[in-house]
Protein backbone atom coordinates (compact mmCIF):
# COMPACT_ATOMS: atom_id res chain seq x y z
CA UNK A 1 0.00 0.00 0.00
CA UNK A 2 2.74 2.43 0.95
CA UNK A 3 4.68 1.94 -2.28
CA UNK A 4 1.47 2.27 -4.27
CA UNK A 5 0.67 5.52 -2.50
CA UNK A 6 4.21 6.78 -3.13
CA UNK A 7 3.94 6.22 -6.87
CA UNK A 8 0.81 8.32 -7.08
CA UNK A 9 2.26 11.05 -4.90
CA UNK A 10 0.17 10.57 -1.80
CA UNK A 11 2.98 10.13 0.69
CA UNK A 12 5.65 12.31 2.17
CA UNK A 13 7.65 9.33 3.31
CA UNK A 14 7.38 7.19 6.43
CA UNK A 15 9.22 9.62 8.70
CA UNK A 16 6.71 12.39 8.13
CA UNK A 17 3.52 10.61 9.08
CA UNK A 18 1.14 13.33 10.16
CA UNK A 19 -1.89 11.11 10.64
CA UNK A 20 -3.71 13.35 8.18
CA UNK A 21 -3.99 10.87 5.36
CA UNK A 22 -0.76 11.69 3.54
CA UNK A 23 -0.05 8.02 3.14
CA UNK A 24 -3.27 7.38 1.27
CA UNK A 25 -6.06 5.13 2.48
CA UNK A 26 -5.56 2.79 5.40
CA UNK A 27 -5.62 -0.97 4.95
CA UNK A 28 -8.91 -2.84 4.78
CA UNK A 29 -8.40 -4.21 8.28
CA UNK A 30 -8.75 -0.62 9.53
CA UNK A 31 -11.28 0.85 7.10
CA UNK A 32 -13.87 -1.92 7.35
CA UNK A 33 -14.14 -2.01 11.17
CA UNK A 34 -14.17 1.81 11.13
CA UNK A 35 -17.10 1.79 8.73
CA UNK A 36 -18.83 -0.73 10.96
CA UNK A 37 -18.10 1.52 13.95
CA UNK A 38 -19.97 4.31 12.13
CA UNK A 39 -22.91 1.93 11.60
CA UNK A 40 -22.92 0.99 15.29
CA UNK A 41 -22.92 4.66 16.28
CA UNK A 42 -25.87 5.37 13.98
CA UNK A 43 -27.61 2.37 15.54
CA UNK A 44 -27.12 4.06 18.89
CA UNK A 45 -28.73 7.21 17.45
CA UNK A 46 -31.71 5.02 16.49
CA UNK A 47 -31.87 3.71 20.05
CA UNK A 48 -31.68 7.26 21.41
CA UNK A 49 -34.92 8.01 19.55
CA UNK A 50 -36.54 4.95 21.17
CA UNK A 51 -35.23 6.03 24.59
CA UNK A 52 -36.63 9.52 24.03
CA UNK A 53 -40.00 8.02 23.06
CA UNK A 54 -39.99 5.87 26.16
CA UNK A 55 -39.09 8.80 28.41
CA UNK A 56 -41.89 10.91 26.91
CA UNK A 57 -44.52 8.17 27.28
CA UNK A 58 -43.50 6.43 30.50
CA UNK A 59 -46.30 8.10 32.50
CA UNK A 60 -48.96 7.64 29.80
CA UNK A 61 -50.30 4.46 31.37
CA UNK A 62 -54.00 5.01 30.61
CA UNK A 63 -54.95 3.67 34.03
CA UNK A 64 -53.08 0.45 33.31
CA UNK A 65 -50.07 -1.04 35.11
CA UNK A 66 -47.13 1.29 35.89
CA UNK A 67 -43.42 0.54 35.91
CA UNK A 68 -43.30 -0.21 39.64
CA UNK A 69 -45.85 -3.02 39.33
CA UNK A 70 -44.32 -4.75 36.31
CA UNK A 71 -40.57 -5.16 36.52
CA UNK A 72 -38.64 -7.83 38.41
CA UNK A 73 -35.17 -6.65 39.40
CA UNK A 74 -33.82 -10.14 40.06
CA UNK A 75 -34.55 -11.23 36.49
CA UNK A 76 -32.94 -8.05 35.19
CA UNK A 77 -29.83 -8.65 37.32
CA UNK A 78 -29.42 -12.14 35.83
CA UNK A 79 -29.96 -10.76 32.31
CA UNK A 80 -27.38 -8.05 32.94
CA UNK A 81 -24.85 -10.55 34.26
CA UNK A 82 -25.37 -12.89 31.30
CA UNK A 83 -24.90 -10.14 28.73
CA UNK A 84 -21.88 -8.64 30.51
CA UNK A 85 -20.14 -12.02 30.75
CA UNK A 86 -21.06 -12.65 27.11
CA UNK A 87 -19.37 -9.38 26.12
CA UNK A 88 -16.27 -10.34 28.15
CA UNK A 89 -16.08 -13.83 26.62
CA UNK A 90 -16.49 -12.29 23.16
CA UNK A 91 -13.31 -10.31 23.90
CA UNK A 92 -11.54 -13.54 24.86
CA UNK A 93 -12.67 -15.04 21.54
CA UNK A 94 -11.11 -12.08 19.73
CA UNK A 95 -7.80 -12.67 21.54
CA UNK A 96 -7.92 -16.37 20.66
CA UNK A 97 -8.64 -15.46 17.02
CA UNK A 98 -5.71 -13.07 16.98
CA UNK A 99 -3.51 -15.96 18.18
CA UNK A 100 -5.13 -18.17 15.52
CA UNK A 101 -6.23 -20.76 18.06
CA UNK A 102 -9.15 -22.60 16.43
CA UNK A 103 -10.28 -24.58 19.48
CA UNK A 104 -10.30 -21.61 21.87
CA UNK A 105 -11.93 -19.27 19.34
CA UNK A 106 -14.76 -21.74 18.74
CA UNK A 107 -15.14 -22.45 22.46
CA UNK A 108 -15.30 -18.78 23.48
CA UNK A 109 -17.64 -17.91 20.61
CA UNK A 110 -19.91 -20.79 21.63
CA UNK A 111 -19.94 -19.53 25.22
CA UNK A 112 -20.63 -15.99 23.96
CA UNK A 113 -23.63 -17.28 22.04
CA UNK A 114 -24.90 -19.41 24.93
CA UNK A 115 -24.77 -16.48 27.36
CA UNK A 116 -26.54 -14.35 24.75
CA UNK A 117 -29.18 -17.08 24.44
CA UNK A 118 -29.65 -17.08 28.23
CA UNK A 119 -30.24 -13.31 28.05
CA UNK A 120 -32.70 -13.68 25.20
CA UNK A 121 -34.56 -16.54 26.90
CA UNK A 122 -35.05 -14.48 30.08
CA UNK A 123 -36.24 -11.51 28.04
CA UNK A 124 -38.79 -13.62 26.17
CA UNK A 125 -39.93 -15.12 29.49
CA UNK A 126 -40.38 -11.59 30.86
CA UNK A 127 -42.32 -10.48 27.77
CA UNK A 128 -44.64 -13.49 27.87
CA UNK A 129 -45.33 -13.08 31.59
CA UNK A 130 -46.04 -9.35 31.06
CA UNK A 131 -48.53 -10.21 28.33
CA UNK A 132 -50.05 -12.94 30.50
CA UNK A 133 -50.63 -10.56 33.42
CA UNK A 134 -52.49 -8.04 31.28
CA UNK A 135 -49.66 -5.75 30.16
CA UNK A 136 -49.36 -6.35 26.40
CA UNK A 137 -47.96 -3.63 24.06
CA UNK A 138 -51.46 -2.46 23.08
CA UNK A 139 -52.48 -1.78 26.70
CA UNK A 140 -51.04 1.75 26.91
CA UNK A 141 -48.60 4.13 25.22
CA UNK A 142 -46.10 3.37 27.99
CA UNK A 143 -46.20 -0.36 27.26
CA UNK A 144 -46.00 0.21 23.49
CA UNK A 145 -42.83 2.22 23.92
CA UNK A 146 -41.43 -0.27 26.45
CA UNK A 147 -41.90 -3.25 24.13
CA UNK A 148 -40.50 -1.28 21.18
CA UNK A 149 -37.35 -0.21 23.04
CA UNK A 150 -36.53 -3.47 24.81
CA UNK A 151 -37.80 -5.58 21.91
CA UNK A 152 -35.58 -3.71 19.46
CA UNK A 153 -32.59 -4.52 21.66
CA UNK A 154 -33.74 -8.13 21.82
CA UNK A 155 -34.01 -8.23 18.02
CA UNK A 156 -30.43 -6.99 17.80
CA UNK A 157 -29.32 -9.74 20.20
CA UNK A 158 -31.14 -12.30 18.06
CA UNK A 159 -29.36 -11.04 14.95
CA UNK A 160 -26.08 -11.15 16.88
CA UNK A 161 -26.68 -14.80 17.82
CA UNK A 162 -27.26 -15.71 14.18
CA UNK A 163 -24.09 -13.82 13.28
CA UNK A 164 -22.08 -15.66 15.97
CA UNK A 165 -23.22 -18.99 14.55
CA UNK A 166 -22.32 -17.87 11.03
CA UNK A 167 -18.86 -16.75 12.11
CA UNK A 168 -18.21 -20.03 13.94
CA UNK A 169 -19.06 -21.90 10.74
CA UNK A 170 -16.97 -19.60 8.57
CA UNK A 171 -13.90 -19.81 10.81
CA UNK A 172 -14.30 -23.56 10.92
CA UNK A 173 -14.61 -23.87 7.15
CA UNK A 174 -12.22 -21.17 5.93
CA UNK A 175 -9.76 -20.68 8.79
CA UNK A 176 -8.35 -17.35 9.96
CA UNK A 177 -8.32 -15.64 6.58
CA UNK A 178 -7.98 -11.85 6.61
CA UNK A 179 -11.54 -11.24 5.43
CA UNK A 180 -13.00 -13.71 7.94
CA UNK A 181 -11.08 -12.10 10.82
CA UNK A 182 -12.37 -8.67 9.74
CA UNK A 183 -15.94 -9.98 9.91
CA UNK A 184 -15.20 -11.40 13.36
CA UNK A 185 -13.93 -8.01 14.49
CA UNK A 186 -17.13 -6.35 13.24
CA UNK A 187 -19.14 -8.95 15.16
CA UNK A 188 -17.28 -8.13 18.37
CA UNK A 189 -17.93 -4.40 17.89
CA UNK A 190 -21.63 -5.17 17.39
CA UNK A 191 -21.78 -7.40 20.47
CA UNK A 192 -19.97 -4.93 22.77
CA UNK A 193 -22.26 -2.14 21.50
CA UNK A 194 -25.36 -4.20 22.42
CA UNK A 195 -24.04 -4.47 25.96
CA UNK A 196 -23.53 -0.70 26.11
CA UNK A 197 -27.14 -0.17 25.03
CA UNK A 198 -28.30 -2.68 27.63
CA UNK A 199 -26.55 -0.63 30.35
CA UNK A 200 -28.78 2.30 29.39
CA UNK A 201 -31.88 0.06 29.28
CA UNK A 202 -31.41 -1.58 32.68
CA UNK A 203 -30.67 1.80 34.26
CA UNK A 204 -33.38 3.94 32.67
CA UNK A 205 -36.16 1.39 32.22
CA UNK A 206 -35.71 -1.12 35.02
CA UNK A 207 -33.79 0.52 37.89
CA UNK A 208 -35.20 4.05 37.66
CA UNK A 209 -38.59 2.54 36.80
CA UNK A 210 -38.68 0.51 40.02
CA UNK A 211 -37.48 3.22 42.40
CA UNK A 212 -39.92 3.67 45.29
CA UNK A 213 -42.24 6.50 44.26
CA UNK B 1 -4.10 -8.01 12.79
CA UNK B 2 -1.75 -7.57 9.85
CA UNK B 3 1.96 -8.22 9.69
CA UNK B 4 2.81 -4.50 9.65
CA UNK B 5 0.72 -3.64 12.69
CA UNK B 6 3.32 -1.31 14.17
CA UNK B 7 3.30 0.65 10.92
CA UNK B 8 -0.39 1.49 11.01
CA UNK B 9 -1.54 5.02 11.76
CA UNK B 10 -5.01 4.05 12.90
CA UNK B 11 -6.41 1.13 14.82
CA UNK B 12 -9.81 -0.42 14.38
CA UNK B 13 -12.30 -0.18 17.23
CA UNK B 14 -12.66 -3.48 19.08
CA UNK B 15 -9.33 -4.90 17.91
CA UNK B 16 -7.51 -6.36 20.93
CA UNK B 17 -4.38 -4.32 21.50
CA UNK B 18 -3.03 -3.09 24.77
CA UNK B 19 0.31 -1.61 25.60
CA UNK B 20 0.17 -1.44 29.39
CA UNK B 21 -1.07 -4.89 30.41
CA UNK B 22 -1.65 -8.09 28.48
CA UNK B 23 -4.88 -8.39 26.51
CA UNK B 24 -6.76 -10.90 28.71
CA UNK B 25 -5.89 -8.86 31.80
CA UNK B 26 -7.24 -5.72 30.15
CA UNK B 27 -10.55 -7.48 29.43
CA UNK B 28 -10.60 -8.85 33.00
CA UNK B 29 -10.09 -5.34 34.43
CA UNK B 30 -12.96 -4.11 32.26
CA UNK B 31 -15.18 -6.94 33.44
CA UNK B 32 -14.34 -6.27 37.09
CA UNK B 33 -15.04 -2.54 36.76
CA UNK B 34 -18.31 -3.19 34.91
CA UNK B 35 -19.39 -5.70 37.57
CA UNK B 36 -18.61 -3.21 40.34
CA UNK B 37 -20.53 -0.42 38.62
CA UNK B 38 -23.48 -2.72 37.92
CA UNK B 39 -23.49 -3.91 41.52
CA UNK B 40 -23.36 -0.35 42.82
CA UNK B 41 -26.23 0.59 40.48
CA UNK B 42 -28.46 -2.19 41.79
CA UNK B 43 -27.48 -1.36 45.38
CA UNK B 44 -28.16 2.36 44.94
CA UNK B 45 -31.55 1.55 43.44
CA UNK B 46 -32.63 -0.69 46.30
CA UNK B 47 -31.13 0.99 49.37
CA UNK B 48 -33.06 3.51 51.43
CA UNK B 49 -30.02 5.13 53.04
CA UNK B 50 -29.53 7.60 50.17
CA UNK B 51 -31.41 10.82 49.53
CA UNK B 52 -34.36 9.65 47.42
CA UNK B 53 -34.64 12.46 44.83
CA UNK B 54 -30.95 12.16 43.95
CA UNK B 55 -30.96 8.43 43.27
CA UNK B 56 -32.13 8.64 39.64
CA UNK B 57 -29.40 11.14 38.74
CA UNK B 58 -26.83 8.98 40.50
CA UNK B 59 -27.96 5.94 38.52
CA UNK B 60 -27.56 7.84 35.24
CA UNK B 61 -24.04 8.87 36.25
CA UNK B 62 -23.18 5.25 37.11
CA UNK B 63 -24.56 4.08 33.75
CA UNK B 64 -22.49 6.65 31.85
CA UNK B 65 -19.41 5.55 33.80
CA UNK B 66 -20.08 1.92 32.91
CA UNK B 67 -20.52 2.81 29.24
CA UNK B 68 -17.11 4.50 29.43
CA UNK B 69 -15.61 1.31 30.91
CA UNK B 70 -17.10 -0.73 28.07
CA UNK B 71 -15.79 1.70 25.47
CA UNK B 72 -12.27 1.73 26.86
CA UNK B 73 -11.75 -1.88 27.92
CA UNK B 74 -13.94 -3.78 25.45
CA UNK B 75 -14.01 -1.55 22.37
CA UNK B 76 -10.52 -0.12 23.03
CA UNK B 77 -11.45 3.47 22.31
CA UNK B 78 -8.46 5.37 23.71
CA UNK B 79 -7.11 8.90 23.60
CA UNK B 80 -4.07 7.82 21.59
CA UNK B 81 -3.25 9.39 18.23
CA UNK B 82 -4.07 6.11 16.45
CA UNK B 83 -7.64 6.44 17.73
CA UNK B 84 -8.44 9.98 16.56
CA UNK B 85 -10.94 8.91 13.91
CA UNK B 86 -12.72 6.48 16.24
CA UNK B 87 -12.99 9.13 18.97
CA UNK B 88 -14.27 11.82 16.59
CA UNK B 89 -16.96 9.48 15.26
CA UNK B 90 -17.91 8.59 18.83
CA UNK B 91 -18.05 12.26 19.82
CA UNK B 92 -20.42 13.03 16.96
CA UNK B 93 -22.59 10.03 17.86
CA UNK B 94 -22.75 11.12 21.50
CA UNK B 95 -23.68 14.66 20.42
CA UNK B 96 -26.63 13.42 18.34
CA UNK B 97 -27.75 10.99 21.04
CA UNK B 98 -27.79 13.74 23.68
CA UNK B 99 -29.53 16.22 21.36
CA UNK B 100 -32.28 13.70 20.59
CA UNK B 101 -32.77 12.51 24.16
CA UNK B 102 -32.43 15.73 26.15
CA UNK B 103 -34.23 17.75 23.48
CA UNK B 104 -37.18 15.36 23.47
CA UNK B 105 -37.40 15.06 27.27
CA UNK B 106 -37.12 18.83 27.68
CA UNK B 107 -39.70 19.80 25.05
CA UNK B 108 -42.19 17.01 25.71
CA UNK B 109 -41.99 17.66 29.45
CA UNK B 110 -42.82 21.34 28.95
CA UNK B 111 -45.64 20.59 26.51
CA UNK B 112 -47.10 18.17 29.00
CA UNK B 113 -46.85 20.74 31.82
CA UNK B 114 -48.29 23.60 29.73
CA UNK B 115 -51.23 21.65 28.40
CA UNK B 116 -54.41 23.34 29.69
CA UNK B 117 -56.86 20.85 31.21
CA UNK B 118 -59.70 21.37 28.73
CA UNK B 119 -62.82 19.23 29.20
CA UNK B 120 -62.16 17.08 26.15
CA UNK B 121 -58.59 16.61 27.32
CA UNK B 122 -59.42 15.12 30.71
CA UNK B 123 -59.20 11.63 29.31
CA UNK B 124 -55.65 12.29 28.06
CA UNK B 125 -54.62 14.12 31.20
CA UNK B 126 -55.72 11.27 33.43
CA UNK B 127 -53.10 9.14 31.72
CA UNK B 128 -50.32 10.96 33.51
CA UNK B 129 -50.38 8.34 36.28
Amino acid sequence: MTTEAATIGLTHGGSEDTGLGHRGPESKSIVIPYGFWLFVLSDMVLFSALFATYAALVHATDGGPVTNQLFDRTLVAVETLALLLSSFVCGLAMIAAKRKSMAWTQAWLLLTGLLGAVFLFIELYEFSSLIAEGAPPQRSAFLSSFFTLVGCHGAHVTAGLLWIGTMMAQIWAKGFRQDIVRRLLCLSIFWHALDIIWVAIFTIVYLIGTLPA
Amino acid sequence: MTEDETDLIDVAPGAPHNNLVSEPIAYAIGLALALILTGVSFWVASTSTLWGPGVAAGLVVLAIAQMGVHLVFFLHITSGPDNTNNVLALAFGVLIVFLVMIGTIWIMGHMNANMAPMPEMTNLMSQRG
